[in-house]
């Protein structure tokens, strides 16, 4: 039987992230990636050559929405997995006006975050809409043929706010890289292996943490 | 006209600067179209699909003498016909010959994301390079007139060369050579500006058409197609042809603020966590410092 989500492994350690949501996760990720190469080629004559390295132009212009379902079906499926711990609680406000702590590694000077801290929320959700959005203008660029000439508008405002919503979640992506691979250790191994120390745990989650521990004997799931 | 006209002036989507810009002097070609001698022959309609041998492409019957109710992508050139009644009860059958304005600033060029598939030579003309056409659509967007169509077959767009091919050579557009009427001239901007003004002034002062006039756009810096109107103050009663076209605002501010923006934001962005980094390091650099051979590990 596989562990479940929040199951203390020996060694001290934590499953933070069973099979199906890490295998999810890469594939967001890997699309994302891939929309991102592609979608910087169209944006910007500089980077036009990033297209002739992923197969051309043409075959980029092709993949690139269907990639992009790829990628809203990975953000829909994390909704499923993810929305119920997303949702904002009483310490996340206190969370924000420590931002400043946060920022300047001065975790023991944080309000106990939970399973997700307020900045997460904030990645999750920020994908979670911008997925919306640049699906619902991704579908308008892709039948721009189909789009009679009275409902122009329609192509107008989308060729100007999928790479706007686009940009948003570089932003997000930017950070939230930087905070999974550099800012945070332990946390790029959570998203591969599924497991984090306790200790990790403890320094990031104070709150999920006690949860974990107090009711260790009786699983979430 | 001279064999240089396919030198290129602005290139589609390219990064630097635009080999031989400059280095030749030309002047700008125009097509003239007198809607007012016009007759709705429809010659031009097949002399275009002919010279440029585009394949068939079924008329849909609309109770007017219109072939189809917009261009194509294999059928470049089409006469829109409007039946419009004046204040006084008359009735005035407007007939416009509609193709590429080949746009002195055309919003096409501007959306194009591909390096090289959209051109406007030294001479005006606006030109698609299919070879290099990734079929994304954005000329569509970009243009005001409606003119670029997509193939669903080569998924490439398509729409009037101005006969490039033959304006090299000397030749006038195929349109213009099977105008039986004389209502299509081409020549140089200026001569066709000259004549499109004097045949304005000739309906204004002999023919009782007061609002008579040249339309030559501003809003996309003229374009390389000029009319000449009955009416010059309601171009949108000839097939809705816009009173004042611009390249859509939405695709100047993308392609102009918004690009120079995002690309501040990426780049600061990347810099600006590097430095982060650099300043702060990872978070648990505490365990680190107290421990150094053993991490965060309990």
């Amino acid at each position: 039987m596989s562990a479940h989500a929040d199951q203390i492994l020996p060694h001290g350690r934590v499953l933070r992230y069973p099979f199906v949501e890490r295998a999810n996760h890469w594939i967001a990720a890997f699309s994302y990636i891939y929309l991102l190469l592609t979608g910087l080629a169209f944006w910007s004559p500089a980077l036009f050559w990033l297209a002739a390295v992923l197969g051309g132009g043409q075959l980029s212009r092709t993949l690139h929405p269907w990639v992009g379902l790829f990628f809203f079906y990975a953000v829909m499926r994390m909704y499923g997995y993810w929305a119920p711990q997303m949702r904002a609680t009483a310490v996340d406000e206190q969370w924000w006006k420590s931002i400043g702590n946060y920022i300047q590694n001065e975790d023991d000077k944080m309000p106990p975050a939970g399973r997700y801290n307020a900045g997460q929320k904030a990645l999750f959700w920020s994908f979670f809409y911008a997925a919306i959005l640049l699906l619902l203008t991704g579908m308008v660029l892709w039948f721009p043929e189909w789009i009679p000439w009275n409902l122009r508008w329609v192509r107008y405002i989308s060729v100007f706010l999928h790479p706007v919503t686009a940009l948003f979640t570089i932003a997000n992506f930017l950070i939230h890289i930087y905070m999974s691979v550099f800012a945070e250790r332990g946390a790029f191994g959570s998203v591969i292996r599924g497991d984090v120390s306790l200790e990790f745990a403890k320094r990031y989650h104070p709150g999920w943490y006690e949860e974990i521990t107090s009711r260790s004997a009786n699983p979430r799931k | 006209m001279s064999q240089a006209t396919l030198r290129i002036q602005k290139i589609s989507a390219h990064s630097g600067s635009i080999p031989g810009e400059n280095t030749q002097r030309e002047f700008a070609v125009a097509k003239l179209i007198d809607t007012t001698t016009c007759i709705g022959c429809k010659a031009c309609e097949v002399a275009c699909v002919e010279w440029n041998d585009l394949p068939f492409s079924p008329t849909t019957f609309d109770n007017t003498l219109q072939t189809m109710p917009e261009t194509r992508w294999n059928y470049w050139n089409l006469i829109l016909f409007n039946e419009h009644e004046k204040d006084d009860g008359s009735l005035m059958w407007l007939m416009r010959k509609n193709q590429c304005m080949h746009c002195a600033e055309p919003g096409c060029l501007e959306a194009c994301p591909s390096d090289g598939a959209i051109v406007q030579y030294t001479n005006g003309i606006v030109d698609f390079q299919q070879d290099k056409c990734i079929g994304c659509g954005y000329c569509i967007t970009g243009c005001p007139f409606n003119i670029p169509k997509f193939n669903k077959e080569t998924k490439r767009v398509y729409k009037c060369t101005l006969c490039s091919d033959r304006v090299t050579q000397g030749l006038e557009p195929a349109c213009i050579k099977s105008c039986p009427t004389g209502c299509l001239h081409f020549g140089s901007k200026d001569d066709m500006l000259g004549l499109a003004q004097a045949r304005a002034k000739q309906l204004r002062d002999h023919y009782g058409f007061a609002d008579a006039g040249v339309y030559d756009p501003p809003g996309v810096g003229g374009t390389g197609v000029i009319y000449v109107l009955h009416d010059a103050k309601q171009p949108e009663l000839y097939g809705g042809l816009p009173k004042d076209p611009h390249v859509p605002m939405m695709v100047r501010l993308w392609k102009g603020p918004l690009k120079w923006l995002g690309n501040v934001a990426m780049v600061g962005g990347v810099i600006g966590l590097f430095v982060h980094y650099l300043r702060f390091g990872p978070k648990d650099r505490d365990v680190e410092m107290k421990e150094p051979h053993e991490g965060a590990e309990p």
